[in-house]
């Protein structure tokens, strides 16, 4: 394990303020159950948390916050951001919480919650269908999907199509009110996905559960894998779905495993 | 709250195992003993608590935040403190102030984020409030400790063994006097700065304020805003810094120069000539050419100071030379009637609790730790937040809360081969943790420059890793 003291560009350059969306479902009784914080990833807001997860999570005994990066959702605008701003958007919203909080980070917004681990001592993580970037991953994206990506390059948001995001099962017309709602990352962020340093260990030894589908063709089982043996374990799978996992057909079963998972009593 | 229920109620029932001077001791096994729930002695407990040690703290007032409690008899604060480092600097690394507070925040969000800061981890039920730590003994093996503890308003005395203890006291509470010739016989009003809280004590009166620090200039510029008269008597001449320069808080600014590697001397360069271009030279507001030079002495921030004295409000005069009944008289033969004097000297640590060479205590008063945190000759001994950072803090307490952690946890896992690589360290020399050299003075007993002592930290942390 390594830790870094020292971080004078950091403390002389603090990322802008902002105003930050975050959405909340807080059950009658919490007991000692964690607080649970949703992150998505890049091109959605807290509403992609909010369409079920938000509530379920919540029925479940724990209380259950979506945030929305800055410039994506309700959050105040921020074309220029970083990945260091939107580390900062998470630790911000996690400090703010009454419990140390369990980091739940979709897509790219994964990486952001696994930088975030390295600066704030979470309960423990939970990275759904991570999308780690790196150049190997960015040139097969090309390949894949150069429809989506190569406006990416001249700074345009990153689109995936429908079909990456959601499985064929669910209905035409909550793919397109989903698809509606996509923003974007700023241009900077996505670059940093492309060309950034692996995610520093984490603080506090927070245990980390990867998430996702063989199917999904954004981060796929070679991805899923990778991602978890960097934190000692393997992923759940859950075959036949779509990228977004929170909005697919099937959402309830991940999200049911993931709480099952909290609930365990070394978790 | 009731003293009787004050001291642990556990204790009352497990029998006593072992017995010491005739007293019963409680043995609380691997369990760490911490003295002090101000912002030091909470990140302690939060980094032992991380590294899977059971923790006992012991705060003699009846809730956290140390200091910046102003309901604390002891605090030092008073009603218009607001910190002299900002955000960055003054939070824990891991629990970031929120961005909407200001830069420099008020001392109540400071409670408020020490308060968050014990709910959102789970603190308070390792703290036994209302209880303060009498007596800290090691036992003869030099390696565990007999902690004395009693009710903070007196109440039966109990004894408790534990495996270390981090003491976390802070050093900002108890006055300094100084000596001054004929201070007794002064007919006015003398108070030291820590008995300050709030403005109406000044209003009306003719003040004079001793003292250059912090705590001077702040009471100076609150005494021109609400006194008749104010004096400032320093004994030697500062670098008044302002508290934002080049358009951020000044050590921001500070640290972004340093990370773009300008040397000290360049630094120095631009801190005068920003000074010179902004306020001029000091001597024309008949203020004394500082004795040092720039960085050479804790800085004092303040963006009000020079206002006040260049609208005639705040009159700087030098060291005082001796009060009479009626007034005093200062060094270069001028004088004044105030009727009100603050004692702005600053403070001195106590740890009453423990004998003076744990700690390396010298007849001044001023002990001598490794690594300003570590006892040098006991190995499960450490005092967190016995620091003056130029900047903040408490990002420097939780470094020193995780390197004795992590130091503990060697010792814990393998006793004989710490204490082996603790006695090869012993003898070393005591290094200072400054960029050059600091002024003499007891008000520099305890400064670190915050880059220099990290990086020490920093290699610790390593070497405990690679261990
Ligand atoms: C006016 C003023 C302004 C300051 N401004 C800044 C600033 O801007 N930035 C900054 O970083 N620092 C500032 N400081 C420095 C300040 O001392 C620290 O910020 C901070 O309070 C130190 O925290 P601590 O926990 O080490 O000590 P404290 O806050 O003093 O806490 C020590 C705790 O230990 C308890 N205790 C002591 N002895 C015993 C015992 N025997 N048994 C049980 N409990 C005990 C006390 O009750 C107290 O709660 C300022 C200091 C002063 C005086
Ligand atoms: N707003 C804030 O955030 C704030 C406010 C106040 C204090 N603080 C912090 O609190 C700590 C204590 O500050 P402080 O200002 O109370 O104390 P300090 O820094 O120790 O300053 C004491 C001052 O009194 C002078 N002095 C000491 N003994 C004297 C004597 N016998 N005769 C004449 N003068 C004497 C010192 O002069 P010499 O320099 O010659 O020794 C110095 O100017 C510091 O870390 C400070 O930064 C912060």
């Amino acid at each position: 394990m390594t830790t870094k003291i020292v971080r004078q560009r950091e403390w002389a350059l603090p990322p802008a303020p902002v105003r930050r969306e975050v959405l909340s479902a807080a059950p009658t009784d919490a007991g000692a159950a964690p607080p649970v914080l949703f992150v998505p990833g890049f091109g959605h807001g807290a509403w992609a948390f909010a369409e079920y997860w938000l509530e379920y999570t919540c029925e479940r005994g724990f209380p259950a916050y979506a945030m929305s990066l800055r410039g994506h959702g309700e959050s105040g605008s921020a074309s220029k951001a970083t990945l260091r701003a939107y580390v900062h958007d998470v630790t911000q919203v996690a400090a703010s919480l009454p419990r140390q909080a369990v980091l739940v980070g979709h897509g790219a917004s994964a990486l952001v919650v696994a930088m975030a681990l390295a600066r704030y001592p979470a309960r423990a993580a939970v990275l759904v269908s991570p999308v780690f970037g790196g150049p190997g991953a960015a040139f097969s994206a090309l390949l894949r999907n150069p429809l989506a990506t190569v406006p990416a390059v001249f700074g345009r948001p990153l689109r995936p199509r429908r079909g990456q995001l959601f499985s064929r099962e669910l209905p035409v017309a909550d793919r397109t009110r989903h698809a509606a709602r996509l923003g974007g990352a700023s241009a900077r962020a996505q670059w940093q996905l492309v060309a950034h340093r692996a995610p520093e260990d984490p603080v506090g030894a927070p245990p980390v559960l990867v998430v996702g589908s063989p199917d999904d063709r954004i981060a796929g089982r070679a991805a899923l894998t990778a991602v978890a043996r960097r934190y000692g374990g393997a992923p759940l799978l859950f075959p036949g779905m779509g990228h977004d996992l929170m909005l697919d057909m099937r959402w309830k079963e991940p999200i049911a495993a993931i709480l099952d998972w909290l609930d365990k009593p070394d978790q | 709250m009731d003293d009787q229920y004050t001291v642990r109620p556990d204790t009352a029932a497990s029998a006593a195992r072992v017995w010491h001077d005739g007293q019963p001791v409680y043995d609380r096994g691997d369990t760490v003993c911490v003295i002090g729930a101000g912002g030091s002695g909470l990140t302690v407990i939060k980094n032992l608590r991380e590294a899977g040690f059971s923790v006992d703290c012991y705060e003699r007032e009846t809730s956290v935040g140390g200091a910046w409690n102003w309901r604390h008899d002891r605090s030092p604060v008073y009603a218009s403190t607001h910190l002299i480092s900002s955000k960055p600097f003054t939070q824990f690394p891991d629990f970031p102030m929120p961005d909407d507070w200001p830069d420099y925040p008020h001392h109540s969000q400071m409670l408020t984020y020490f308060e968050r800061y014990a709910d959102h981890f789970g603190l308070r039920e390792h703290v036994w409030f209302g209880t303060e730590v009498a007596r800290v003994e090691p036992l003869r093996d030099g390696r565990r400790w007999d902690v004395t503890v009693r009710g903070s308003r007196g109440g039966q005395e109990r004894t408790l063994r534990y495996a270390a203890v981090v003491v976390a006291n802070g050093h900002n509470w108890s006055p300094r006097y100084p000596e001054i010739e004929g201070l007794d016989d002064f007919r006015g009003q003398v108070l030291h700065a820590s008995a300050y809280s709030d403005a109406a004590q000044l209003r009306g009166r003719k003040v004079l304020v001793i003292g250059g620090g912090n705590t001077g200039c702040d009471l100076a510029v609150e005494a021109a805003q609400q006194a008749t008269r104010c004096w400032h008597s320093t004994r030697r001449g500062y670098w008044y810094a302002p508290k934002y320069v080049l358009g951020r808080p000044a050590d921001q600014a500070n640290d972004l120069l340093r990370w773009l590697r300008l040397p000290l001397a360049l630094r120095r360069w631009l801190f005068t000539r920003l000074l010179r271009l902004t306020v001029g030279d000091f001597s024309r507001l008949g203020l004394r050419e500082p004795d040092h030079k720039p960085y050479e002495s804790h800085p004092v921030v303040n963006s009000q100071l020079m206002y006040y004295i260049g609208h005639g409000v705040i009159t700087p005069v030098p060291d005082v030379a001796r009060f009479t009944r009626g007034g005093v008289e200062f060094a270069d033969g001028t004088s004044a009637d105030p009727d009100l004097v603050v004692l702005a000297t600053g403070y001195q640590p106590v740890f009453e609790f423990a004998s003076p060479e744990l700690l390396g205590i010298d007849a001044d008063g001023r002990p001598r730790l490794r690594l300003q945190l570590f006892s040098r000759t006991h190995p499960t001994l450490a005092v967190v937040g016995l620091v003056q950072p130029g900047s903040g803090m408490f990002s420097i307490a939780h470094w020193q809360a995780v390197t004795v952690a992590r130091w503990l946890r060697r010792w814990g896992a393998d006793p004989e081969r710490a204490a082996a690589a603790w006695g090869r360290r012993q003898g070393k020399p005591e290094r200072r943790f400054v960029q050059g050299r600091v002024a003499d003075s007891s008000r520099h007993w305890f400064e670190v420059d915050h880059v220099v002592y990290l990086r020490a930290l920093q290699r610790s942390l390593d070497e405990l890793e690679a261990a």
